[in-house]
């Protein structure tokens, strides 16, 4: 039995039907690109990212975290006109990350889920942020109130959409 | 001795296992990252990127632009139904006010000509090869690359419509930026902003070169002018054609901000003026000819020619023994009448004086309030190879058979005047 801060009922691990999960993830990547030419503030948010998080912390499984972070990040990043990868890497370590705290802690309610946004999102950023600019030479500029005020926005997007989400879940 | 050894082996065996077993999620993140990490080495060490990982990005486009093209094409449907049969409120007063300005703009219009009709002599006198854009296609923007490090949009035209990588992207305002990489029925466009792009520009009044190009955060910058140049907020920026991507003269942007820059340069930021925010619609400019000028077409007659051969009384020979000065002098309407005739390119250049013809061509109206003679109108072959200065636009052949003067400035003439004599 895994030793946990949560409560048994909380621990209980979902699954979703494969069309489910390919949808969601599917939406999120096209939201994601579409929105934006539309409503340019809506860039500051990432859908994928958000999917990402949302399936690991409710599925618990670290493979199934960093496979689906691994393949929603190279989506993403096929739409780009980067090299395929740093979004790749970067969602790969936050699915993982995110799984292995879903294991420990109560990510069922809000301010959780809140909590749990808002650090990997920094966390995704960093890592982004650490690639592109390592290995691909990128010239990117880091400013933490950007960085801060993306992260606290999709924090609180976070919150609504995986109660929405929630619907989809399947209990094993 | 056997059996100890293989009970040895035996226990160093479960020993793997388990360690396997027990960081067997960590094994599998670790490998995962790595094979990305070799990935994104081999891309950015192959100059053919595009090749290594175009099957992937063709999967990922196709996956998702044919919901993004579906949802503009409802969107616009939509929207051309609403406006086009429903909303049609305050459509008429629209309509008054458009022709208005087509009024105005055709005046516009006739002036522009004139010039660029001059420019275009000039440069066919001295050789010069300019870049025409002969054939665009129009197309939608459907999506974008979803990532603000990615400065980039989708199109729904794509190889099938004729769509090559590196052709210009344009809109009615300015560049948008270029083609970057052709899928079917899409293609991406690399947006000015981004900072992987260039563009080659020029000053419109200082005609002071440089690189346009993208900043991380989003902005154009303006490089390679030096410190010492003197460019003001508010100046426009155009394609300077250097690129071969974009043909010269297309605006860009303005001038935003000046300040010092780094080593020896300026620090110009360009605000576009094309909308990258807000694309909805664009045009790819699909095929460019490279050509030498050419003057007006030989058999197309100018208002002005045309109004000077209705002039009564323009003499077609000098009277022998006649000096030009008195005739200029004694007979201002013939004059008139002559110079303009001179200036089409009729003959006689040695006949007017230089002052006459810089005042009669500065004034066009009092050619213009000329009695017309429609008889001689009927003469297109005296107005070939028009080369005409009077500031005064061209007019198509069919105007040389109308009694009344075609040229847009004499509607101030009084409507009496335009009865044949």
């Amino acid at each position: 039995m895994p030793i946990t801060y949560t409560s048994q009922e909380q621990v209980e691990v979902y699954r979703f039907s494969i069309p489910a999960a390919v949808l969601i993830s599917l939406t999120a990547v096209f939201l994601q690109a579409f929105i934006p030419l539309r409503f340019h503030f809506f860039s500051i948010f990432d859908l994928p990212l958000l999917a990402v998080i949302f399936f690991a912390v409710t599925r618990r499984s670290q493979v199934a975290g960093l496979l689906t972070g691994a393949a929603i990040g190279l989506l993403q990043d096929s739409l780009t006109h980067q090299p395929i990868g740093l979004y790749g890497i970067a969602k790969t370590a936050v699915g993982f990350g995110a799984s292995s705290l879903g294991v420990k802690l109560d990510v069922e309610n809000a301010g959780s889920r809140f909590l749990v946004t808002l650090v990997f999102y920094v966390m995704h950023e960093v890592i982004y942020f650490a690639v592109a600019r390592g290995m691909v030479g990128l010239t990117l500029l880091w400013s933490w109130p950007h960085e801060l005020g993306s992260a606290f926005a999709n924090a609180i997007l976070a919150v609504f959409l995986f109660a929405l989400l929630d619907k989809f879940k399947q209990r094993t | 001795m056997k059996f100890a050894g293989n009970g040895r082996q035996a226990t160093n065996d479960v020993s793997m296992e388990n360690l396997i077993s027990r960081y067997r999620n960590v094994t599998i993140l670790v490998a995962v990252l790595f094979a990305q990490v070799l990935g994104l080495a081999v891309q950015v060490k192959r100059t053919t990127e595009q090749e290594s990982t175009r099957l992937i990005r063709i999967w990922a486009v196709d996956a998702v632009t044919p919901l993004e093209r579906g949802i503009v094409w409802c969107q616009s449907s939509a929207g051309n139904l609403w406006h086009g049969y429903l909303y049609l409120r305050g459509v008429r007063q629209e309509n008054r006010d458009l022709k208005a300005e087509i009024q105005q703009l055709r005046l516009q219009q006739v002036r522009l000509s004139e010039d660029a009709g001059q420019a275009r002599r000039i440069q066919a006198l001295l050789g010069f090869k300019e870049q025409f854009i002969s054939q665009t296609v129009a197309a939608q923007v459907i999506g974008s690359s979803g990532s603000e490090q990615s400065r980039s949009v989708y199109i729904d035209k794509g190889a099938k419509d004729g769509i090559k990588p590196d052709m210009a992207v344009i809109t009615a305002d300015g560049v948008v930026g270029k083609v970057l990489r052709v899928f079917g029925p899409t293609s991406q466009v690399l947006l000015i902003d981004d900072q992987t792009s260039g563009v080659g520009a020029i000053l419109e009044q200082s005609r002071l070169q440089g690189i346009l190009r993208g900043t991380a955060g989003g902005q154009v910058m303006l490089e390679k002018v030096m410190s010492d140049e003197a460019v003001q907020p508010g100046e426009k920026v155009l394609t300077s054609g250097g690129d071969q991507i974009f043909p010269k003269g297309l605006p860009v942007g303005t001038v935003s901000k000046v300040s010092p820059g780094s080593q020896l340069f300026l620090k110009i930021a360009v605000k576009p003026s094309a909308d990258l925010g807000k694309l909805e619609e664009v045009l790819v400019i699909t095929q460019q000819e490279l050509r030498e000028s050419e003057p007006a077409e030989p058999g197309r007659a100018r208002a002005a020619d045309i109004l000077a051969q209705r002039l009564p009384s323009v003499p077609d020979q000098p009277a022998p023994g006649t000096s030009p000065a008195a005739s200029a002098e004694s007979k201002p309407a013939q004059n008139q009448g002559a110079v303009a005739s001179n200036a089409s390119g009729a003959a006689k250049p040695a006949s007017i004086p230089p002052a006459a013809t810089k005042n009669i061509t500065g004034t066009p109206k009092t050619a213009a309030t000329q009695i017309a003679r429609p008889e001689e109108a009927q003469k297109p072959e005296s107005t070939a190879g028009a080369a005409n200065s009077s500031g005064v636009g061209p007019a198509s052949p069919a105007a040389a058979n109308k009694p009344q003067p075609a040229n847009p400035r004499s509607a101030d003439a009084p409507p009496a005047e335009d009865k044949p004599q």
